[in-house]
């Protein structure tokens, strides 16, 4: 297992992509009409409770591994603020894009 | 102490970016992120090659940690400025290793890189060139850092923190909502502890809540703030933060990270696990 905290690099979906048992939620930061790079994306349940945070990469990129639930994924950046829900019943991969404005 | 003491604003260090005897420490376990930019004039610390043993699974020992902070040009006398991503775990755990050694002069930037990149402040790629130093380390405090045997006797008679996210409190996760959930040990907590995620002590911009919003937190969550108390995560960053929050924000005196936590609890033979959420109230 990993022996740090820190999150591993954020990588973009591929379509299709096995995920065996894990929940990912993933997608894509934007701004306008183009990927947003370096915001920083939480993941809150549905009481609002925060569960994880990560950086998006510099293509706007990001995921996570959570436990299945409705979710909401919050990103914040120097240029604004955006949110996105997505339900991640079960394993699998959920994607979402969060627009920044 | 006040909040002053211990933490600095990203418009203090901005305005003390050159200030004689203020050295800034970027610390991370992700050593990509000091490469891509970091605060002007700030040196590197890696959590993982520099704070911690490459064989035992410890922390460097005392002439370790003098040789560190005598190459990265640290004198015993600078006020030491860390900050780092993740909120600030790593930077968080890295101001308790240093108080650990004795190292008093020592704050956070608060809100860490976060705040400082969501102000828009500017990141350099130039590595300083600070001369070496001879920094000399006290012996280790012992009265921060809580080890296994400590833990297990504390269970129902001191406060246990266990400020991992629910998920991980309950056992449905074993790790971070960020990181794959590969692992070989039990999920679950030690048994009393009660869940206060270290998420409840930030705001969202990653600065740390007020002394007064922490007592309300913590009084809520049921610590008997009359009681010694002891903070675990999965592997001591994220309950540093918190031992941070407790200790030098809330001011109370006997509180002790256990850097072992979980990755070593929910591997031991024969100690008691819980799972579920209701935790020590």
């Amino acid at each position: 297992m990993s022996d740090g905290c820190g999150a591993p690099e954020q990588t973009a979906v591929v379509t299709g992509e096995d995920t065996g048992d894990q929940v990912v939620v993933a997608g894509t930061v934007t701004g306008g009409e183009s990927p947003l790079g370096g915001a920083y994306v939480r993941l809150l349940n549905g009481d609002d409770e925060f569960a994880g945070e990560v950086q998006a990469s510099p293509e706007g990129d990001f995921r996570f591994y959570a436990a299945p639930g409705a979710w909401k994924v919050r990103a914040l950046h120097r240029n604004g603020n955006g949110e996105a829900t997505v339900d991640a019943a079960g394993p699998g991969l959920h994607q979402v894009t969060i627009a920044v404005s | 102490m006040s909040r002053e003491d211990v933490l600095v604003t990203t418009q203090w260090a901005e305005e003390n970016l050159s200030t004689p005897g203020v050295v800034f420490a970027e610390v991370d376990e992700d050593t990509t992120a000091y490469e891509g930019g970091h605060i002007p004039g700030a040196v590197r610390i890696d959590w993982k090659t520099e704070l911690q043993d490459q064989v035992r699974r410890d922390f460097v020992d005392k002439a370790g940690f003098e040789k560190l902070l005598s190459a990265k040009g640290i004198g015993n006398d600078d006020l030491v400025i860390l900050y780092g991503g993740n909120n600030n775990w790593f930077a968080a755990y890295a101001y308790w290793y240093f108080k650990l050694y004795g190292h008093d002069k020592v704050k956070l930037i608060d809100g860490g890189r976060k705040k400082w990149e969501l102000d828009g402040r500017d990141l350099v790629k130039e590595v300083p060139d600070r001369p070496a130093t001879n920094y000399t380390a006290s012996d280790q405090d012992l009265s921060l850092r809580a080890f296994r045997d400590e833990v297990v006797d504390a269970i129902s008679t001191k406060n246990l923190v266990d400020v991992r996210s629910p998920d991980e409190f309950s056992g449905k996760l074993v790790a971070p909502a960020h990181l794959p959930q590969e692992s070989a040990q039990r999920g679950g907590h030690i048994p009393s502890a009660l869940n206060v995620p270290w998420a409840k002590t930030a705001n969202e911009d990653g600065t740390f809540k007020t002394a007064d919003e922490l007592k309300e937190l913590y009084e809520e969550a049921g610590l008997d703030t009359g009681k010694a108390t002891i903070a675990y995560c999965r592997i001591g960053e994220r309950s540093s933060h918190t031992w941070f929050a407790l200790h030098e924000l809330m001011g109370l005196k006997d509180v002790k990270n256990y850097d072992g936590s979980w990755t070593e609890y929910g591997s031991l033979v024969g100690v008691p696990v819980e799972t579920g959420s209701n935790g020590g109230k």
